[in-house]
């Protein structure tokens, strides 16, 4: 039997005799596969691994050593920056803000991003208009969608204690200031880490959903199954992996960004929504101190790492299947 | 029984559109508080006694004008452009060629390489932008809107090859092989064959690149200090935010217009962007 790699160089053989007879040494170079696909994607491997393998590695080297913004030569400190960093409570904080920030609107998102995936399949009139409405903060660049949020949650203005004042759950003299108590701004953060996650998992979600065969619905539909133990024990189970694979996406998303926090809060108030991203911004960059920034910064890639190991075993899984 | 059977049908229905109302508004709000706040005078706007639901005083095209005229706003958009054009270059001559010889040419090997590049496409510039500030100042690249046009292809090589990947595989290779019989190296197949019906993915990968180049911030932020170097990513948060009053009003037209039309054609092509997150999970 003839797989199709072999077809595929039979092909290329008979082509390589023509090419020969217009006698270009050339010309036989872009026939041999073995030569070409390395020639083909060469230059993007090349590219990753100069930039993205390259400074990875640099980032664990500035870890450590004692570079500054100034400096020009470094020395290799070992474990100091380390050390020096676990020492402070201000790391600490953010290491727990950046993992309550993550896993808490990640695990409101999967479970909003459910409801909302549900009541999308449905076919319903505009719904080309609610898709789009609902994308909008995902595809919208987040800097400035979260811009909209800073005015909304405005201490003065908020269009959202105005609403209160009116529907009369607060009085004109004590409205919440959003971004400026600790408990709250955390709370503001992480709606607004909802609000840009939500349309990423939801539509996540919907692939999932329209990959389930009409038979399986069908066939429950037959038996009379409610809805809720329809959804429960058929459709919950087969959303397993589409789900988690929303998770971890959200997950990883949440825990490396800089964005919301930077032009929501800088981190205040008192540091309760400082996170590791935001500490290695302002340790690294404006303190100068790129050693220790650094250092902050590779304590992001264990859940990284897990992330991928994760990703890649229900890849792998889905092959076999 | 038939009244309890319409009574619950409604009662399902009003469920439904309750909830995709919700989210709709959840979701569309900041943009639509955007647009209202982009036409208000500021002494409307500034006015706690005034509903800030409706105009108390006729709109004004005030506030676009002291963006586009008085603010480097215009010049944002302009380098934004820029660095996005030459991204959008640069990712698909990296992208192309590697998408379809990972499809192609290297059998179940590239398709572990293949999951490789993608997977350092989750590596966060929040971990790289430290090393590579240094590096841009190495290279004499610092405050040059180059320095982003050299790092972007960082975030969009990867999904793009990726996504690519995906793509060339759709294609049924007795096209190639034909146009190999009738005389095409293969690569002359790829360029003269392929590539022509491959237009809807590298559609997708322009507008892929761009907008994705469009919203980073952390690069920007860091490469980059003179105010007219910026992106409008960047700019905007930082510059129009920074001064000891805020220009609301410009502030959230400058937010409304750059992001609504891009999002409006990147929806689009989100099913596909979606397809290349999900690989094999749904099946």
């Amino acid at each position: 039997m003839i797989t199709a790699e072999e077809e595929g160089i039979a092909v290329t053989a008979e082509s390589r005799v023509q090419g020969g007879a217009r006698g270009t040494r050339y010309s036989y170079l872009l026939d041999r596969e073995e030569w070409l696909g390395p020639l083909m994607f060469g230059p993007a491997v090349l590219y990753m691994a100069l930039v993205v393998g390259f400074a990875f590695f640099l980032a664990l080297y500035y870890s450590l050593s004692n570079i500054t913004v100034g400096s020009r030569s470094l020395e290799f400190v070992g474990l100091r920056n380390f050390a020096s960093v676990l020492g402070t409570p201000k790391f600490i904080t953010s290491l727990k803000n950046s993992l309550v920030f993550a896993f808490v609107s990640q695990v409101l998102v999967l479970i909003l991003a459910n409801v909302l995936a549900l009541a999308l399949q449905k076919e319903f009139r505009g719904k080309w208009v609610v898709r789009f409405l609902i994308l909008l903060p995902w595809v919208a660049p987040i800097s400035l969608g979260t811009i909209g949020w800073l005015w909304i949650l405005d201490s003065i203005y908020s269009v959202i204690n105005w609403t209160l004042q009116v529907v009369g759950l607060i009085g004109p003299d004590n409205w919440p200031m959003y971004l400026g108590v600790p408990r709250l701004a955390m709370g503001s953060v992480i709606t607004v880490h909802v609000w840009r996650l939500l349309p990423l998992a939801t539509v996540i979600l919907l692939a999932g959903l329209s990959a389930i065969p009409q038979d399986i619905h069908d066939a429950a539909q037959v038996d009379g199954a409610s809805f809720w133990r329809h959804y429960f024990q058929i459709t919950m189970p087969l959303l397993i992996p589409v789900s988690t694979v929303a998770f971890l996406f959200g997950l990883v998303f949440a825990f490396t960004d800089l964005v919301v926090i930077f032009v929501l809060t800088r981190g205040g108030p008192y540091d309760t929504t400082q996170v590791l991203t935001t500490l290695a911004f302002f340790t690294g960059i404006q303190g100068g101190d790129l050693a220790e920034g650094a250092a902050i910064a590779i304590f992001l890639f264990p859940l990284l790492l897990g992330a991928a190991i994760a990703f890649l075993r229900i890849a792998r899984r889905a092959e076999v299947v | 029984m038939l009244l309890w059977h319409r009574l619950k049908q409604g009662l399902a229905r009003g469920t439904h559109f309750g909830i995709v109302a919700a989210f709709s508004i959840f979701a569309a709000f900041p943009f639509y508080w955007m647009l209202i706040t982009t036409f208000k005078r500021t002494t409307d706007l500034m006015n706690r006694t005034h509903n800030p639901f409706i105009y108390h005083e006729p709109p004004t095209l005030e506030h676009l004008r002291v963006l586009f005229f008085e603010t480097l706003y215009g010049r944002w958009l302009l380098n934004t452009a820029f660095v996005g054009v030459l991204v959008v270059a640069i990712t698909l001559l990296l992208a192309l060629p590697a998408g379809y010889a990972l499809a192609r040419m290297t059998g179940r090997w590239g398709e572990q390489l293949g999951i490789g590049i993608f997977l350092t496409y989750l590596v966060p510039p929040t971990i790289l932008f430290i090393p590579l500030s240094r590096v841009i100042a190495g290279l004499g690249l610092q405050d040059s809107l180059w320095s982003l046009v050299l790092v972007y292809p960082s975030f969009t090589v990867p999904f793009c090859t990726w996504l690519l990947m995906g793509f060339f595989k759709a294609i049924p290779r007795d096209i190639e092989e034909a146009a190999m019989m009738d005389g095409y190296s293969r690569f002359g197949a790829f360029l003269r064959v392929v590539m022509p019906i491959s237009v809807a993915g590298i559609l997708t990968v322009v507008i892929f690149s761009f907008t994705l180049s469009m919203q980073e911030f952390v690069y920007a932020l860091t490469f980059i200090s003179p105010a007219k170097q910026y992106t409008v990513s960047v700019g905007v948060p930082t510059f129009l935010v920074h001064g000891d009053v805020y220009f609301w009003g410009s502030l959230m037209a400058g937010c409304f217009i750059a992001s609504v039309p891009v999002a409006f054609v990147y929806n689009f092509f989100v099913d596909r962007f979606i397809a290349g997150f999900t690989v094999g999970a749904v099946k």
